[in-house]
């Protein structure tokens, strides 16, 4: 809503200054965006008035205009507007005023300047130069009574406050309405229009015309008055200007009068030319199927029952609420008009303008709510401004279908109530004050309550905290004190997976892997890259109703693809190793109910080794750089999984291990498989890690239980070992680690190839033999040992190669 | 006797010569230890002749002890050498380390850990809530029928549905649903933050994304006004913007409050003044906010008379960007690592 602070001024005074002001709404709710300073920078500009226009010697299209800016001597300039003509008033801008570029709108000061040979000292400015708005196919022509010679700032100047409207508010899509906030914000007075108008013609209203509401629920009250002898022309200039100010095209006086009383009260306005409708007569009702008419913005529209229409005894007339039909238009040869002042329901406004895709400023007004009393306060201003402008008479009284009379809202306002919700009491003189500001009725009920009424406009208060938000705001949000919470503190609440999560989270930054988060949307094609159709079989991907874009128009059933499109995609920029993670949801739809949101962590490596400072080498990332930061990922997650040689889909066989708490899978790591990773565009080895995480909550270490150190000597002895290469090399190491006299094992070579024989490789452990009782004697070590090696013969296979002390 | 000579001056050339701790230790063994030419001398000493053994014997200790103390002046002197030498041949202490790979967090997981650390602190607990949402949590149970004009705000993204189920899916456009769903569950004191993923269905610019954070905060219990609205909320901005920065309340209105506010902190950048930054306003808008609506607090079974309570919500991209001088949101899901390696 665009409030001409001008216009406002005629219904409330402004006391404050425009920045002021605007503050003190903003806080109140009424939030000014925007302030428009009209006429800032015109200096220099004048009101002149076009004594000559002559043909430019040397181009067709400008003329030469002679202006008097009310000096001794006129000026010529050089004039390129088509509409300029002997007699206007107009906006003369002498050199060196501030203006806008005609063309690009950007500031701009006014230079003397040679127009194909003409010397041209000033200017006849266009809106769009005055900044006052887009237009600049001519000049501005101002009203004939503009006072030649005078800054234009004193005739057009302004202030325009832009406002943010919230969908509760109607009231602020109005003069009178802002009117009113400024009176509470500044303790000043709202001085309402004059309503008062003289009926003259001789029939009633009722005589001439009839309305049959056939819907009470989508039309609550259906107000009709009849002008005639109107004669339609342009409306004066300050109507124009008016309407110019809050941002409406002026059309004619009957249609302007009906969108400035629009503009001033809330109420959206319609004018019939009378002789068009037929029958003389007015029928609300609900369109029939198959029913169509043409809107003023000359579009055909189909219409549905769902839709309430304005019709005649035979057809439809307007679109109820939203616009009006071209059969009944207004023109310049009506001379008899029907006025609408009428109060549809909210929910059915908003559902047809959003089936037609037809917002106006009447549809925006009823959807937010409006009081049927409001109709009569505006049908009584607009035949008043009738008569007045437009020459009409009246007839006697109003047609006036108001099947069931609402009543005012009364409120029961308890003091305990205020206190409760704002932590303060209020005094009695304080509230009373506060609400009669605003236009409520407020009666101290002792010794404890008070009785609200909510004025017409202000359809949204309709309970005791809607009057205390009142008074809060009133009173001031910034008046009220601040405090800090007190009282009990609920019991923790515990959610294991989060914190896992969490912790997950911390451990892949510092085992090196950088925190990525992705959109949740994707293509099913995508997911079917990374994963079996079965799976998809299953869980069938949820499809968005309304997608942006077929790229996003489901959601992702897992994070595979988004690691691999961030790793892709970073490796096209970047050298060295790409390292990354993401922890998120994979949604799993589910028969009956909402999807099961699993929550994942996905990650992948890939790219090259990095050297010494960080550069990339040469060398191929392998598994066991993938596997090495996991196990970091892992250890300094507390959780304790085993690795076990598997299959995955996307995952190259051979190398790729599943995850294993106990004996539940909970993840899976293993290189990609070069086909999958070429559908992503990468080029080189990459590796891909996934964990369900309330899956690992088994796998925490629980409570750390502390073991004393040793206080005896450690012997390290050497184990090389020959097992075949089937052998997995963790089996061979949890069974030297068994031996309750070993403290330690730790792999330090792995050997495969000539001199061994094939199928066989050579794993070298250095194993700590130590006891929490005694030193150990030469011979327990050896004995221990001897144990050890007869097992890993026996349960192995393995044979012993040789040993140092 | 010449030969022991001949071998104390054999012995203290060879130690001048020895120049490190390897070669002195060396020379150590050779000569005083357990099978050095010294120690073997000594042995030897029973098999002299008694007459010879004594001054021989006598001879040998000094010569041991000599050597013992040429040693120890030679072991110094080298031990000095080898500093003087590491000191003279010092390194480019500014080439850099050798590197490791370094991850962090994502910004917005930074800021949203901080947010969450900033509320634990005053009480708030974490509850985390579904993404896919039914509309009646999203939207009803909010006070947001399907008419409400509040809805043209909240553009949706809507889930395809089976013919036969009537009620209607959607990603969430808020985190408040999930106040429902905890109070549904618990009474009062509740004290939560709800931090998570929403969606709306919106073109992207710099501004605008189609999914971000959210972090919603709830508290009810007996006795809680707006002034510990206001007192939590100031509290909470000031933890994440600086104690110094002032915080106003604007009257606002969202369907599930009343009254209702919406936050805002003096831009840093202008102190209050105005600047491009701030839109001229001087003020940053951070959240929304107000008392939670008694008809919501009926709606999940409280009474309304003994319960109030406040719910705000912060948008965890913009308080990233406001305190990073982040200018366009589409930077975060980009996933570009020469941006996430900047936090």
């Amino acid at each position: 809503m665009q409030v001409s602070l001008k216009w406002l001024s005629e219904y409330v005074p402004l006391t404050l200054p425009a920045k002021e002001l605007a503050e003190r709404l903003t806080l109140a709710g009424v939030k000014v965006e925007k302030i428009i300073s009209q006429g800032e920078g015109w200096d220099g500009v004048r009101i002149g008035e076009v004594l000559e226009v002559e043909q430019h010697p040397k181009a067709d299209r400008l003329s030469l205009v002679t202006v008097d800016v009310g000096e001794e001597e006129s000026r010529t300039v050089v004039c390129g507007a088509p509409n300029v003509a002997i007699g206007q008033k107009i906006a003369f801008a002498s050199v060196g005023a501030h203006l806008r570029d005609g063309h690009t709108g950007e500031p701009a000061v006014l230079k003397a300047a040679v127009i194909r040979g003409v010397e041209s000292a000033g200017m006849v400015c266009s809106e769009r130069e005055l900044g006052l708005s887009e237009a600049h196919e001519g000049i501005l022509v101002l009203p004939e009574d503009a006072p030649v010679g005078s800054a234009l700032q004193d005739v057009l100047g302004d202030t325009i406050f832009e406002l943010e409207v919230t969908p509760n508010r109607p009231d602020h899509l109005s003069m009178l309405g802002v009117a009113w906030e400024v009176a509470a914000q500044t303790r000043v007075k709202v001085k309402e229009p004059e309503r008062v108008y003289q009926e003259a013609a001789a029939s009633t209203a009722a005589q001439r015309t009839s309305v049959t509401i056939e819907d009470k629920e989508l039309c609550p009250r259906y107000l009709a008055g009849i002008v005639e002898r109107v004669k339609v022309g342009p409306s004066p200039e300050w109507l124009q200007a008016r309407l110019l100010a809050a941002g409406m095209r002026p059309i004619n006086n009957i249609v302007d009068i009906t969108n400035f009383v629009m503009l001033e009260t809330g109420q959206p306005l319609h004018a019939f030319d009378f002789r068009k409708l037929g029958g003389q007569r007015i029928v609300v009702r609900r369109a029939k199927a198959g029913e169509r008419m043409r809107t003023l913005d000359g579009a055909d529209r189909e219409l549905t029952p769902e839709m309430l229409v304005i019709a005649d005894a035979t057809k439809p007339v307007a679109v109820a609420g939203v616009m009006g039909g071209s059969d009944a238009e207004v023109t310049s040869a009506t001379t008899t008009i029907l006025l609408e002042a009428a109060n549809f329901n909210p929910i059915s406004i908003r559902g047809t303008s959003s089936a037609l895709s037809l917002r106006t400023e009447a549809s925006i007004r009823f959807e937010k709510g409006l009081h049927p009393e409001l109709a009569s306060v505006a049908a009584r201003r607009a035949m008043k401004l009738f008569i007045e402008i437009a020459g009409g008479r009246a007839a006697k009284g109003l047609v006036d279908a108001y099947p069931a009379k609402r009543s005012d809202t009364r409120v029961v306002v308890t003091r305990r109530r205020i206190e409760q919700v704002l932590g303060s009491d209020l005094s009695t003189t304080q509230v009373r004050a506060a609400l009669t500001e605003l236009g409520f009725g407020c009666r101290w009920v002792p010794p404890d309550r008070y009785v609200v009424r909510a004025p017409y406009w202000r359809t949204d208060v309709n309970i005791a905290d809607d009057v205390v938000e009142e008074l809060a705001r009133v009173v001031g949000y910034d008046r009220i004190e601040a405090e800090s919470l007190a009282g009990a503190v609920p019991p923790p609440i515990h959610d294991p997976v989060r914190d896992l999560r969490e912790s997950f989270k911390d451990a892949a930054t510092a085992a090196g892997l950088q925190e990525v988060i992705t959109y949740p949307l994707t293509t099913t094609e995508v997911l079917l890259a990374v994963e079996p159709a079965g799976a998809l079989e299953v869980h069938p991907p949820l499809r968005l109703e309304n997608p942006m874009s077929s790229e996003q128009s489901v959601m992702r059933t897992s994070l595979r693809a988004s690691i691999l499109q961030t790793i892709a995609s970073n490796l096209r920029r970047a050298r060295g190793t790409v390292a990354v993670f993401e922890s998120a949801r994979a949604y799993l739809s589910t028969p009956d109910d909402l999807p099961d949101e699993r929550q994942l962590i996905v990650g992948g490596v890939g790219g090259v080794r990095q050297g010494r400072w960080g550069e990339p080498t040469g060398e191929a990332l392998d598994f066991y750089d993938a596997k090495g930061i996991l196990e970091e990922v892992f250890e300094r997650a507390g959780v304790e999984l085993a690795f076990r040689s598997g299959e995955e889909y996307g995952l190259l066989r051979g190398r790729t291990a599943e995850l294993v708490a106990g004996e539940e899978r909970v993840g899976v790591l293993g290189q990609v498989h070069p086909q999958l990773a070429s559908r992503f565009e990468i080029d080189g080895d990459v590796f891909l890690f996934e964990l369900n995480v309330a899956k690992l909550l088994p796998a925490r270490k629980m409570e750390t239980r502390y073991r004393p150190q040793s206080r005896f000597p450690a012997v390290t002895q050497d184990i090389a070992l020959l097992v075949d290469a089937a052998v997995a090399a963790s089996r061979v190491q949890e069974l030297i680690a068994s031996s309750n006299l070993v403290a330690e094992v730790r792999l330090f070579d792995v050997f495969e190839g000539p001199p061994l024989p094939e199928g066989k490789r050579s794993l070298a452990f250095a194993v700590h033999f130590q006891s929490n009782e005694k030193t150990l004697t030469d011979a327990d070590v050896a004995s221990a040992r001897e144990r050890i090696v007869r097992r890993l013969q026996h349960e192995l296979g393995a044979e012993l190669r040789g040993s140092q002390a | 006797m010449a030969d022991l000579e001949a071998l104390r001056s054999r012995a203290l050339i060879e130690l001048s010569a020895a120049g490190d701790a390897a070669a002195l230790d060396a020379w150590r063994l050779a000569y005083l230890g357990r099978q050095g030419a010294v120690t073997r001398v000594l042995r030897g000493l029973g098999e002299l002749p008694a007459e010879e053994r004594r001054a021989v014997g006598a001879m040998a200790n000094a010569m041991r002890a000599d050597l013992e103390g040429a040693l120890a002046q030679r072991q110094t002197e080298a031990e000095n050498a080898a500093i003087a030498q590491m000191e003279a041949g010092g390194i480019d202490v500014t080439l850099p380390g050798r590197e490791g790979l370094v991850g962090r967090l994502h910004p917005i997981t930074q800021t949203l850990r901080e947010m969450l650390a900033a509320l634990g602190a005053m009480g708030f607990q974490v509850a985390e809530g579904p993404e896919v949402e039914w509309e009646y949590y999203n939207f009803d149970a909010l006070r947001i029928p399907w008419y409400h004009p509040s809805r043209d705000s909240q553009d949706t993204f809507w889930l395809e549905q089976k013919p036969e189920s009537e009620k209607r899916v959607l990603l969430r456009t808020q985190t408040s649903p999930n106040q429902i769903r905890f109070m549904e569950k618990n009474q009062p004191p509740v004290r939560v933050a709800v931090p998570g993923r929403v969606y709306r269905f919106e073109a992207t610019d710099a501004t605008h994304e189609w999914m971000f954070h959210q972090v919603e905060l709830l508290a009810v219990d007996e006795g809680i006004s707006f002034k510990h609205m206001k007192g939590t909320l100031t509290q909470f901005a000031r933890a994440l913007f600086g104690q110094d920065r002032e915080v106003r309340f604007r009257c606002h209105y969202f369907p599930f409050v009343e009254p209702g506010a919406e936050v805002d902190i003096q831009c840093g950048l202008c102190g209050g003044a105005g600047c491009r930054s701030c839109g001229g306003e001087g003020w940053l808008e951070i959240a929304g906010a107000g008392m939670v609506h008694r008809e919501i607090l009926e709606n999940v079974g409280y009474d309304a008379d003994r319960y109030t309570g406040f719910a705000a919500g912060f948008g965890v991209e913009r308080i990233a960007m406001l305190r990073h001088g982040i200018d366009d949101i589409r930077n975060f899901y980009a996933n570009d690592l020469r941006f996430l390696r900047q936090f």
